[in-house]
């Protein structure tokens, strides 16, 4: 099947199987080698995307039900050269070890601080059930806390 | 009794200058700006090359038999399939095990395990490939399988033991003796990257493999074994991993082997990349134990005697778990002197995966059982838990482990008693009681639990790391090592290094792939030996080319050679040293880029390898003598946790940890080891539960039946500090010490506060044995352990 797929604003047509997981779409047919692949029933988040700025993880998700929605890869969040305030954050956190989930934590962290700007612990724990092994999520939560009160400076 | 006259000796102390501009740093992972745009390249990322072919692995639903027949010609014809491997195809030795030869690359036909691998598909796609592998038909004579430790009755390895004095006797004869058992469960690794390799074919027969390996070295060995091609057409690369955490020290092998064999055979790019469930159950785990225990002591709750049998399942072959099992017998005492005492270890044999390394590699579950023996004493004394501990510390006289060697860097003594401040304890202790008192369902727990950990391989070669330094003409520097970065920050700790040598900004420094082409015959990346190992040999590399780079420096800039620094990018001669050409301008500075350039115009090499053996490594396994390692890792937990005793469910209020790095090389990336080595600990002793079912087939493949902790999981209050050090005792790299383990047994504290909440629904005239919960507490652990409360309290 022809599929126009709308990734970090540009159009990429793929000819795959209506049923094939939108994760490897991504990253076998067009490079995208950000998005990760980690368990394959959706349970850990490292394939996490933006579908229209919601959190989707599409190791899953067939490649039809994310046609005509504005996809965002991790590859889409930085501005150029420019990084978002949260991949910024992540460095200064020093939250990466292995580094191998971070950028499906990045895109659930985005779509988060979208929907809820001043994050609680709670809000955080209910939110993010992305799995890091190396176990950074108390400098997740750092980090997350540092970007929102940032933000929250920057409106006033 | 050994002996080695640990001490500080000035003149071989290498330490970081007072202003340093690089060691001692919080200096950010060098991979951090990729990792966060998702464009740091892990074996699945790389480019594949042009008509790369995938591999998917075929095993029968069979734990244990003998197959008869194995019919592969559906496997064959399905579309998409380039060739099927079988046993037939393997030129030369089929064996990826890391030391005995006793495991397959592809079995012969005999099943000892579910996942056992009897072919391997090769096809165009890795989804071809999946689908083919699961059309293979078998008749087998099926085996019962031996699935748990109890039922083994057959051993991958002797039993081992550690004895002194006549503890059977002596624990009879002391004023109280206790025994107990406990089981503690296995853990998946679930390093988030799973399993992978892929596999260039090049000139004749050379062959390079890009793998996500602790150990380049062996899978170059057994590749080349395999095809019987020399080592050194061998390459193995691997730039990072996606986490490894042990899973990847020797069960990496397999799947770098069979794509080389399809590259091999193919002539063509192969690359296999486990599913997850595959992974899951086709690799081993963290071994599992159990535990049995006597104890006596006195009034005081001082042990007099321990007996200690320990028993693991270690899976169809021995794997590593000779060393696994070793180390939780080294680990059985953790800070507490055992005056007579006898650890004995069981390595079973059984009918399921072989179980590996994972990160602490036994320590954690040789130490938990410490930890048991010091709450038991504490419940039938009624006393606080802490005090059973501080008082059986080694400590003066009482200072000889179980192998016989003496602790000399003690200090579990003053940073027990930091915490016990810092946190609170007894504060909190009262805060506790008084809640217990007032709350019926609803149960706190707090405990304070020690760490010492052995710092070495126990298998004494392994302690050796090389190091590959280049300096190129614009003064940039290369930085090879034989060390594997898996997160753990090893990369920029060396870079760190070799950057404080040079006197360079550590983003000159270069920092490439691990390869065998660069420095050879490494050992892996394990046992928190990382940073100490390749860090030394590294500096040892740069400091030989910095020599002669001072030559060159110092007739540039007319001086003797013990004047010449190297600081802040420069090379500094004393201020009214001239020139060589005796220029008025006096030049007595020049840009290390500029000396590099002068060195090379001098015909002075600007490449050196440096070689790291580590020193006093005496043990003798057959005696049970000498001193299996360099120094020990402290440090200690406090955890505060509250328990529905109606439920089971479990929370982790509040977590105290102070932790002895030495002198840090890296703040932020040795906190970051701490952090995430306690989480890991945490999920291993709480959530973690491995099942299989009486076929012997592994019931929990997969994260969404394999609970690994998430951001709920981790305490919510949780303080982690550094123990304040003048450094290692032991001369190790700018007096570091070894992060990568230590931490993962601070989460002890976590078990045995659960125990805490548990223990204070039993009155205290009715205190005797310990109710019995097991690891990793689930809440049906836990509810288990109320009820066993319930009994002792009804008695």
């Amino acid at each position: 099947m022809q599929y126009t797929l709308k990734v970090n604003g540009k159009h990429h047509s793929v000819d795959v199987e209506n049923d094939t997981p939108l994760l490897w779409v991504l990253r076998d047919e067009l490079g995208f080698k950000g998005v990760k692949f980690g368990c394959g029933v959706a349970a850990c988040g490292a394939c996490t995307v933006h579908l229209d700025g919601v959190a989707s993880r599409t190791c899953v998700l067939p490649v039809e039900d994310a046609a005509g929605l504005e996809i965002t890869t991790i590859e889409g969040v930085a501005d150029g050269e420019t990084l978002s305030d949260i991949q910024t954050a992540w460095i200064d956190h020093q939250v990466p070890q292995c580094g191998y989930c971070q950028s499906g934590m990045i895109m659930a962290v985005t779509a988060l601080l979208e929907e809820i700007p001043n994050p609680s612990d709670d809000d955080i724990d209910a939110s993010i059930t992305n799995i890091c092994r190396c176990g950074s999520y108390h400098r997740i939560r750092k980090a997350i806390h540092s970007v929102a009160e940032a933000r929250e400076k920057a409106n006033v | 009794m050994t002996h080695r006259g640990l001490k500080l000796d000035p003149s071989t102390t290498v330490t970081a200058p007072e202003n340093s501009m690089s060691v001692g740093k919080s200096i950010k992972h060098d991979s951090a700006p990729l990792h966060v745009q998702g464009s740091a390249a892990y074996v699945d990322d790389i480019i594949e090359p042009k008509g790369t072919l995938h591999l998917a692995p075929g095993f029968a639903n069979s734990a244990r038999g003998k197959v008869r027949s194995m019919n592969l010609d559906t496997v064959r014809n399905a579309p998409g399939v380039i060739t099927v491997l079988t046993v037939d195809d393997i030129p030369g030795k089929n064996d990826c095990s890391p030391a005995l030869g006793d495991d397959f690359i592809l079995s012969p036909g005999d099943i000892q395990f579910h996942g056992q691998v009897l072919f391997a598909v090769v096809a165009e796609t890795r989804e071809k490939a999946r689908r083919a592998a699961r059309l293979a038909t078998f008749e087998i004579d099926e085996e019962v399988p031996t699935v748990n430790i109890d039922d083994a009755d057959s051993n991958v390895l002797p039993d081992y033991e550690f004895r002194r004095g006549n503890p059977e006797d002596t624990i009879n004869k002391s004023p109280n003796n206790l025994m107990g058992d406990f089981k503690i469960g296995g853990q998946e690794h679930f390093y988030l990257e799973g399993q992978v390799s892929l596999a260039v074919p090049g000139d004749a027969d050379e062959i390079t493999i890009h793998a996500s390996t602790q150990h380049p070295s062996e899978i170059q060995h057994i590749v080349a074994n395999m095809l019987t091609i020399p080592e050194a057409q061998v390459t193995c690369i691997c730039r990072r991993m996606g986490g490894g955490f042990g899973g990847k020290e020797s069960q990496a092998a397999q799947w770098a082997a069979l794509a080389a064999l399809a590259a091999k055979l193919t002539g063509r790019p192969a690359k296999m990349r486990l599913d997850r469930d595959d992974d899951m159950r086709l690799t081993g785990k963290r071994h599992d134990f159990t535990c049995n225990w006597e104890a006596g002591f006195d009034n005081e709750g001082i042990l007099h005697a321990v007996s200690m049998k320990l028993a693991s399942r270690c899976g169809n072959s021995a794997d590593l778990s000779a060393g696994v099992n070793d180390r939780a017998m080294f680990h059985a005492d953790n800070s507490y002197f055992y005056p007579e005492v006898s650890i004995h270890s069981q390595r079973a044999r059984t009918n399921t995966v072989s179980n590996t390394a994972f990160r602490g590699f036994g320590g954690p579950q040789g130490m938990i059982c410490s930890e048991r023996i010091m709450d038991a004493i504490a419940f039938k004394l009624g006393k606080d838990p802490l005090d059973i501990r501080k008082a059986n510390f080694y400590r003066g006289d009482k200072s000889i482990t179980p192998y016989g060697m003496e602790i000399e860097d003690n200090i579990i003594d003053a940073l027990v008693q930091r915490l016990e401040n810092t946190s609170e304890y007894r504060k909190r202790r009262d805060q506790i009681s008084d809640f217990n008192r007032k709350n019926p369902i609803l149960k706190k727990g707090i405990a304070l639990t020690p760490v010492k950990f052995g710092i070495s391989f126990t298998l004494k070669h392994l302690n050796q790391a090389g190091a590959l330094v280049n300096v190129y003409s614009d003064g940039s520097v290369q930085l090879n090592h034989g060390g594997t970065e898996m997160g753990q920050g090893l990369y920029i700790k060396i870079a760190q290094v070799v950057s404080q040598a040079f006197g360079i900004d550590v983003d000159k420094v270069r920092i490439t792939s691990t390869n065998t082409d660069k420095v050879p015959n490494t050992s892996p990346t394990a046992a928190s030996s990382g940073s100490d190992l390749n860090g030394m040999a590294a500096l040892k590399a740069a400091t030989k080319i910095k020599e002669c780079m001072t030559q060159v420096a110092a007739a540039q800039l007319n001086c003797n050679l013990g004047e010449i620094r190297f600081e802040h990018n420069q090379v500094l001669a004393p201020t009214g040293s001239k020139g060589a050409e005796g220029d008025d301008s006096a030049l007595n500075s020049m840009s290390f880029a500029e000396l590099a350039k002068q060195c090379i115009l001098s015909r002075v090499s600007l490449s050196s390898t440096g070689f790291y053996a580590t020193p006093d490594i005496t043990w003798d396994r057959e005696k049970s003598t000498g001193q299996p390692f360099l120094y020990f890792a402290y440090g200690a937990s406090c955890s505060e946790v509250t328990v529905d005793t109606m439920t089971g469910e479990m929370k982790i209020d509040r977590v105290d940890i102070l932790h002895d790095v030495g002198r840090s090389l890296n703040p932020a990336i040795d906190i970051g080891q701490i952090e995430g080595g306690f989480v890991q600990g945490m999920g291993w002793l709480t959530t973690e539960e491995l099942v299989y079912d009486k076929q012997g087939i592994l019931r929990t493949h997969a994260p969404s039946t394999y609970k690994i902790p998430t951001a709920s999981d981790v305490p919510e209050d949780f303080r982690v500090e550094l123990m304040p050090s003048d450094g290692n005792i032991a001369d190790t790299i700018h007096r570091s010490k070894a992060v990568g383990e230590p931490p993962v047994m601070l989460a002890n504290s976590v078990h045995c506060a659960i125990l805490d909440a548990i223990c204070s629904l039993v009155p205290d005239n009715a205190r005797s044995s310990l109710p019995q919960l097991e690891a990793p507490a689930t809440a049906e652990a836990i509810l288990n352990a109320v009820a066993s409360a319930q009994e002792i309290s009804s008695k």
